[in-house]
């Protein structure tokens, strides 16, 4: 996936002179990722440079660079270290369409190495997606395959509004046979469908897709066929595709890695209830990481939602009219 | 103001024109912008000694990632006087405010090594007991520590104690808000806070050149009336008469100073880092030719304060400080995954505890 991201930034730079990538350790050293390497040497300093070590003022400098005409692409080193530019993300860049009535909009990528699952210290794991899909006016991408991660940056760069666009990291390595030259990838906007099945749906996204994809492959051998939906943006969110996907199921589970409480599962499990009520056989059932700051590296495996949640969850989707046991005796309110 | 005191007002905070030195790299002693008083023989003997232990325990932390008992290790090595000098300075009862790059410190400063460890060996966040060593946890988003400092400070002093901080931050810190709005603060409220920046030429693979166009680091106090000065930051016996002159300065109610010591980070960034892709040898061989402990050595036996007995006793007690550190990081520590849930809040919530079950029963299961 980092080799498509890069592909990615590389096409947007040499199709389009306005796109610009800036941020910290992105020049000579190519990101800490190495998302960027090579762009310095391959496209000047004046296209991919390094700047102060400041969040708020990479993105407040984005923020004037888009209103001077050009398009930025700027990197937050990692999910944790975006915090210091939360101001200017939430009052200035989601907001200034809104507050000029229509007449400046800023087109601009803000790139998030995010999420868990590469042992990291404190402060370089977070989950923060519910912080920014909670603001209107950003448009927020999470990919999960190379192909994805190609396709969605280009259309994020190339998009009237600002995204937000978070990469998992423990994705960065994840290798897929595709040939970049031809967009083999849904429109912006669109949830996919990465596995059919008839019994339940699994609602996924960023670095929950390969766990859900993994469950699934294991409820097979037990005779269970899941669905597997990959809803890529989060912002704008496809209605649609999870809808049809849970009316023809009956039974759905949202599978994410952010801790719970008030995120973005619980928005999509209110949403499929509106829409779906009387499709459902069962509740639909969260799998998320605990409420807790993130784990050291250490304990960080019994925090992430794996194959085995994720097929707990499945069983208490009452298949046979099964009441959900595991759930009353756990006495939960 | 009149012009005169105007101009006395900015002069007073001014650091000097070259960095503070007491000795040159070869180890001879000369006198450069020394306006403060060296520290006594003792105390320079005692530095030597922490400073031969912090080499070594930096060197074997580094060690230990390469057979995967760390997650990972910022090295502080060719920093050392910084390490050791911003940690003598202090008293017992004055507070630290490190970096994840301040280990070497945190070991000066008497904290168990194995607990400095404990966050980059990945079993918990911080090791130790911040308000028993007095000592912050170690800050890895940068210079956000700062403003903590400067508010700590002002307690301290509000309470009536004479207590001082002292705050490590990088160069690359330096051009965070935090940074500023920290030093501001302390500033107007006159708190008993000491900025120290390390400005060891890099923040990662960006050079100083890009992080600030100011002649100086230090100068980035004046703005604020902040007392500034800049020194050798790989001479400790500059730097420790600057930061004992500074401590001093904020316990006697002059409010906050800012240091800035100009030294290299020998090693990459952290284990992880290929500094091949951003600084040649060559840079880091000249350096090389600054090492703060080869200097001190040599200036400590010009000046006939220490003999071979004196090194070969500091080089054995570093020995074995790094063969116990050895031996106690190669066991694996039990942790307990439900500990997860201890610490959020002073009591967990009604669904924390929820979870905790969950994870319980998970765990018993495989236990099986
Ligand atoms: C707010 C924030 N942004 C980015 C990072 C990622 N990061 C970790 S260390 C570092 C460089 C810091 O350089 P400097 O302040 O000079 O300290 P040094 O590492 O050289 O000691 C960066 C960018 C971070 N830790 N915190
Ligand atoms: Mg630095």
């Amino acid at each position: 996936m980092a080799q498509a991201l890069n592909t990615a930034l590389r096409d947007a730079l040499r199709d389009d002179e306005r796109v610009l990538v800036f941020g910290e350790d992105v020049g000579p050293l190519g990101g800490v990722f190495r998302i960027t390497d090579g762009l310095t040497r391959d496209f000047g300093e004046e296209r991919c440079f390094d700047t102060p070590l400041a969040e708020s003022g990479i993105v407040g400098f984005a923020v004037g660079m888009a209103m001077g005409g050009y398009r930025p692409v700027i990197e937050m080193q990692f999910d944790a270290f975006a915090y210091p530019a939360f101001e200017q993300i939430v009052s200035h860049v989601a907001k200034f369409r809104n507050r000029t009535r229509g007449k400046l909009g800023l087109p601009m990528v803000i790139r998030v190495p995010y999420a868990g699952g590469i042992g990291g210290v404190e402060h370089h794991c977070d989950s923060s997606e519910a912080y920014y899909v909670h603001t209107p006016g950003l448009k927020v991408v999470t990919p999960a395959t190379p192909a994805d991660a190609y396709w969605l940056l280009r259309d994020a760069v190339a998009d009237p509004d600002p995204v937000v666009f978070l990469e998992p990291k423990k994705l960065y390595w994840s290798k897929e046979d595709t040939d970049l030259t031809r967009r083999q990838a849904e429109p912006f906007g669109r949830a996919v469908v990465r596995r059919a099945g008839r019994d339940a749906t699994l609602v996924a996204y960023g670095p929950s897709v390969p766990v859900a994809l993994e469950a699934a492959k294991v409820a097979a051998d037990e005779g269970i066929e899941l669905e597997v939906v990959d809803l890529r943006t989060l912002v704008p969110f496809d209605d649609e595709t999870v809808v049809a996907s849970v009316r023809r199921t009956g039974r759905c589970v949202v599978v994410q890695e952010a801790q719970s409480f008030a995120g973005v599962g619980a928005e999509i499990v209110a949403r499929i209830q509106e829409r779906c009520f009387h499709s459902l056989a069962a509740p639909v059932l969260r799998v998320a990481g605990f409420d807790i700051p993130y784990p050291p590296p250490k304990l960080e495996h019994s925090h992430l939602p794996g194959v085995d949640r994720v097929l707990d969850a499945v069983d208490r989707l009452q298949f046979d009219d099964r009441p959900d046991v595991l759930h009353l005796a756990r006495g939960a309110a | 103001m009149s012009v005169k005191t105007h101009r006395q007002a900015v002069q007073g905070l001014l650091p000097a024109l070259t960095p503070v030195r007491f000795v040159t790299e070869d180890g001879s002693p000369v006198k450069e912008s020394a306006d403060y008083a060296e520290p006594s023989a003792e105390l320079l003997r005692e530095a030597y000694r922490r400073m031969v232990l912090g080499r070594r325990f930096d060197t074997q932390a580094t060690m230990l990632t390469k057979q995967g008992r760390l997650a990972v290790y910022p090295s502080s090595r060719g920093q050392e006087a910084c390490q050791i000098a911003g940690v003598l300075a202090l008293r017992e009862d004055d507070w630290l405010f490190p970096t994840y790059r301040d280990s070497t410190a945190l070991v000066t400063r008497g904290v168990d090594p194995v607990e400095v460890l404990t966050l980059l060996r990945g079993d918990w966040h911080c090791g130790y007991d911040p308000a028993a060593t007095r000592t912050a946890p170690q800050c890895t988003p940068l210079a956000t520590q700062l403003p903590h400092a400067s508010g700590l400070a002002h307690a301290l002093r509000s309470r009536g104690g004479d207590a001082v901080v002292m705050a490590f931050v990088g160069d690359g810190g330096t051009s965070e808000g935090d940074f500023h709005e920290a030093l501001n603060f302390a500033a107007v409220f006159k708190a008993p806070v000491v900025f120290f920046v390390q400005n060891n030429k890099y923040a990662i693979s960006v050079p100083l050149a890009r992080q600030t166009a100011a002649p100086a680091l230090a100068y980035k106090g004046v703005g604020y009336g902040v007392r500034s000065e800049q020194v050798d930051g790989n001479d400790l016996v500059a730097v420790l008469s600057v930061l004992t002159a500074a401590v001093e300065h904020a316990r006697t109610g002059h409010g906050p100073f800012l240091v800035e010591a100009h030294t290299y980070r020998m090693d990459p960034h952290t284990n992880a880092d290929d500094a091949g892709r951003y600084r040649d040898d060559a840079e880091v061989e000249r350096w090389q030719g600054a090492d703060p402990l080869a200097r001190l050595e040599t200036y400590l036996r010009g000046r006939d304060l220490l003999t071979d007995e004196d090194v070969a006793s500091a080089r054995e007690a570093a020995e074995a400080f790094a063969a116990d550190l050895r031996t106690r990081m190669n066991l694996d520590p039990e942790l307990d995954p439900l500990e997860l849930f201890d610490h959020v809040y002073a009591e967990p919530t009604p669904q924390l505890r929820e979870q905790r079950q969950m994870l319980a029963a998970e765990l018993q299961a495989e236990k099986g």
